[in-house]
Formats: C-alpha cells, structure tokens, sequence
C-alpha cells in the first residue's frame, strides 16, 4: 500500500509510517546538505534565527543541477545523508520532524529520530531526472552563494519516498535485507 | 604523422560529458531491464522501476541522469604518430568547461582539498589518465564519476599468502560498508596486482569494461561470476530496500606484481556508470 503524505509533517503523521513504507510525498520541503548544514548549526550557536523554521518541516538532502532555461528545476535525486550525521540531532531537537537522503545513519541520528519522533526517507539514488520532475516550485531561501548547496524551498507533488528510519527505531537497510535472506535462506 | 586541433578536441570532449551525462550506455541499461524482470520483491522491483525510467526520461528529454555529474575521468590512449597543434591537456580541460557550463550540469569540484574547498564553478580541473598506444588514433573516454560510490572505493595491499579467499573476502567487505550509500544496484571493477597506483587504476578500468565481457583468464572468468554471485547474496538489493540485485556486473582487471604483495583495489560505482568515448 502506498501512503500519501501532505505537508508540514505532524507527530501524528510520523507515527503513522513504518520502516518499509512506501510514501508519495506532496507539499513544501527544504534542501539542504553539507554546507547549508554546517552554517545553520552555526547560526544556531550564534543565537540567530535560521532562514527557516524547522519546526515540523522536512530537510531533502540533495544539491541539484542548474535548471534548464524555462524549467523548474534540474534533476535532483538524494546525496549521502551520513555525511549531514553530526547535525541532524540538533535539527531534530529544535522540531525538524523529516530527512530525506539516501544511505546510512549513525545510532546517534537513529536514537534522535526516536527522542524527538522524526522519521529518515529514503529517496531513490541515482534517479535525479524523474525526481526532479516532481518539482512544482522552488525558491532559493538562503545561502545563494552556495550554488548547487544553497536551500530551497521546493513545492514538491507526489514525491516517491521510501520510509528507512521509523520513529519506533526499525531501520529498513537492516530489516529489508534481513527479510532477503530469510525468504532465499542464506541466513545459515 | 596525423595532426588533430586542439579545437577538434575542445568540442569532442565538451560532447562527451554532455551525452556521457544524459544517455546511459547500452550495457548498463540492458543490466538494469534484465534486473527488473528478475526481481520478485515488490519494493526492489519497483526501485528498478524508477530507475528504468528515470534513464529513458535522462535520454528523452537530453537531462542529466543523476544530479552528480560527477569528477570528470578522462582516459587518453594517443598513438605516437599523433600530433596534437596546442596543448592536448588544456584542449580537454576546455572541452570539460564548456561541457559542463552549456549542458546544464552541475559543478562539483572544489579547489584546494583540505582548506579552502571553494568551488571551481567550471568542474574543472578533469583527472586525465594518458596512455601512449601505437598507431595514429586518438582515443579519449570520458567518464564522470559521482562520489557517493566513489567515497566507498576501497584499496588494501595484502599479504601473498591471503591468496583468492583475502581477495573475496576484501570485495565483500568494500561491498558491506558500501551498501545503501553507493546508489545499488553497483557497478564493480576490482583492480588485482600491479603497485598501489597501479591497482587502482586498474580497477577503475575494469569498471569500464562492457557488462557480460569477462576476463580472458578462464580462471579470473570463474572469480568474477563467483564474487558477483556472492554480492547478489548479500540481500542488500536495489537502493538497499533488500533484493536480489545488489550489484550489475564484476569485473577483473590484472597486472603482474612483486614477489611480497598482493595489491587488491575495488572500484565501487553505483547504476549510474557513465561513459561515452570517441576515437579521432
Ligand atoms: S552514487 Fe551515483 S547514482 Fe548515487 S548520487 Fe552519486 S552519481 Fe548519483
């Protein structure tokens, strides 16, 4: 079954999906990676207000290629989400409520997702193109001169997600492989 | 003695990374439909799905496939009877610039390593492999690199006694602390033999060899189906949702080696394997 999923995204709703799940995402979210994450935690260090209220909004992990003249945007599928680790249980902890990404999460940012009731999707890697075309608007917001890294506020329209991290602590990299090998009885 | 402009490679190269970007080779699409209609899982088949699309969408509508179009890889085979009027390395560095600025593709490269990282803007520089070949051809391939995949590349230099089981055992091992990050379904080359710069780029070549060709070496052929066989048992499937299809293909490369080592490199590339080459 797929679950659609609106914008902002409410504890109720992370309650709602389960590692596994497959999800159609609609409504606003947010970019951000390395350097867009590292000058945040630095703003928030600093006192200052971030370019967003992070509160029940999601972060999509990608930096996207130059749109086309006359398009949206370019294609844009995940990039490594480990790398945004050491921030994200701050983020969580203010109210950040969703991550989109692609691979591994340290226990760390998995204990967080639970503490603050998150959830990590999983976007397809590698299928920028066609997520891309789920783009309906985007915005630079802030960092501008970051380019590819700047954030962006995307209005995104049924957005292929699969639910990775749940906010019951069940991790579909583990879950999914495990259920693989069950199923073939390689798990001698 | 053949001479070639500098500008004639300025614009070879400028389309290469812009269709090498776009357009999936054939191999590579062909795996990935055959992955498709082998998968029995509901989410890994409907990963392949996506990603079938997404690579007829790339083609159709002349659009970068993933929205890292990488490092530029560039592998140069230039006969000895070529003369190149102007410089060749400033030719193709050219070509990459305007390649990545007129495609629409992104910039990804940033200039000092460690300190600064501030980005190029241009993508360049490209890495450049030269190899001097017989004859009056130049060869260039062009191949990004995206460095999701690139980032879980692994080398090690082991010990002559650790033989063909310290061989699958390291692959694996690279193929495990990969997983979901590298974009599965992987494309794999293992480098096996040579120095610790000449593995690599052994492996890296390997990556490049056509899907379902196999290593002339009967032997090496039977290491290649077993390490596939056993990565497509790992479970870690398409995207790492869990499937049959954790990676497309194998492949071996090898060199002769000293007497004390065992240099073993593999080279770790996600679906998106890109690389388009031209011969002038
Ligand atoms: S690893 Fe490959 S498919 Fe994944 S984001 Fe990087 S270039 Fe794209």
């Amino acid at each position: 079954m797929i679950k659609h999923i609106t914008t902002p995204l409410t504890k109720e709703k992370v309650l709602y999906l389960k590692a596994g799940d497959q999800v159609l995402l609609s409504g606003i979210i947010y970019t951000g990676r390395d350097a867009a994450h590292k000058k945040m935690i630095q703003m928030i260090e600093e006192g200052k207000t971030l370019p967003f209220d992070v509160d029940n909004q999601i972060i999509y992990y990608v930096g996207p290629t130059p749109p086309k003249p006359n398009a949206i945007f370019g294609s844009g599928g995940p990039t490594t989400s480990g790398r945004m680790d050491a921030y994200a249980p701050k983020l969580l902890s203010l109210g950040l409520r969703g991550m989109i990404g692609k691979g591994y999460r340290q226990e760390s940012v998995k204990e967080a997702i639970q503490k603050y009731f998150g959830v990590y999707f999983g976007a397809i890697g590698g299928a920028g193109a066609y997520i891309g075309r789920c783009v309906q608007e985007c915005e630079v917001i802030a960092f501008d001169d970051l380019g590819p890294e700047a954030i962006r506020k995307l209005k995104v329209k049924d957005f292929p997600l699969t639910v990775i991290v749940d906010a019951y602590g069940n991790d579909l990299y583990e879950i999914g492989r495990k259920r693989y090998l069950k199923e073939h009885s390689y798990d001698k | 003695m053949r001479i070639i402009k500098e500008e004639t490679i300025v614009q070879e190269v400028k389309r290469l990374c812009q269709e090498a970007n776009y357009i999936l080779p054939h191999d590579v699409q062909r795996a990935l439909m055959k992955a498709y209609e082998d998968e029995d899982g509901d989410i890994a088949k409907e990963t392949l799905n996506i990603l079938k699309e997404n690579a007829l969408l790339a083609k159709s509508t002349l659009s970068p496939i993933c929205q890292d179009t990488g490092m530029t890889c560039i592998f140069v085979e230039i006969g000895q009877e070529v003369y190149i009027e102007g410089s060749l390395s400033e030719a193709i560095q050219e070509g990459v610039r305007q390649g990545y600025e007129e495609g629409y593709l992104r910039k990804s490269v940033v200039d000092d390593p460690l300190f600064d990282r501030i980005n190029t803007r241009d993508n360049t520089p490209a890495i450049i492999h030269y190899e001097i070949t017989k004859g009056d051809q130049l060869k260039i391939i062009v191949a990004p690199k995206g460095f999701g995949s690139e980032n879980m590349s692994q080398v090690k230099m082991l010990k002559p006694s650790e033989g063909v089981q310290g061989v699958k055992d390291f692959v694996l091992k690279v193929v495990h602390d990969a997983g979901p990050n590298a974009c599965p379904p992987m494309v794999i080359g293992v480098g096996i033999g040579g120095s610790f710069d000449k593995v690599t780029l052994l492996a890296k070549k390997a990556m490049l060899r056509e899907i379902g060709t196999h290593h002339f070496d009967e032997r090496y052929k039977a290491l290649e189906k077993e390490l596939l066989e056993m990565i497509n048992q790992t479970g870690i499937g398409p995207a790492g949702y869990g499937g049959k299809t954790t990676a497309l293909s194998l492949a071996i490369e090898t060199y002769p080696t000293h007497i004390a080592g065992l240099p073993v490199a593999v080279s770790i590339c996600c679906h998106v394997a890109r690389h388009k080459e031209v011969i002038l």
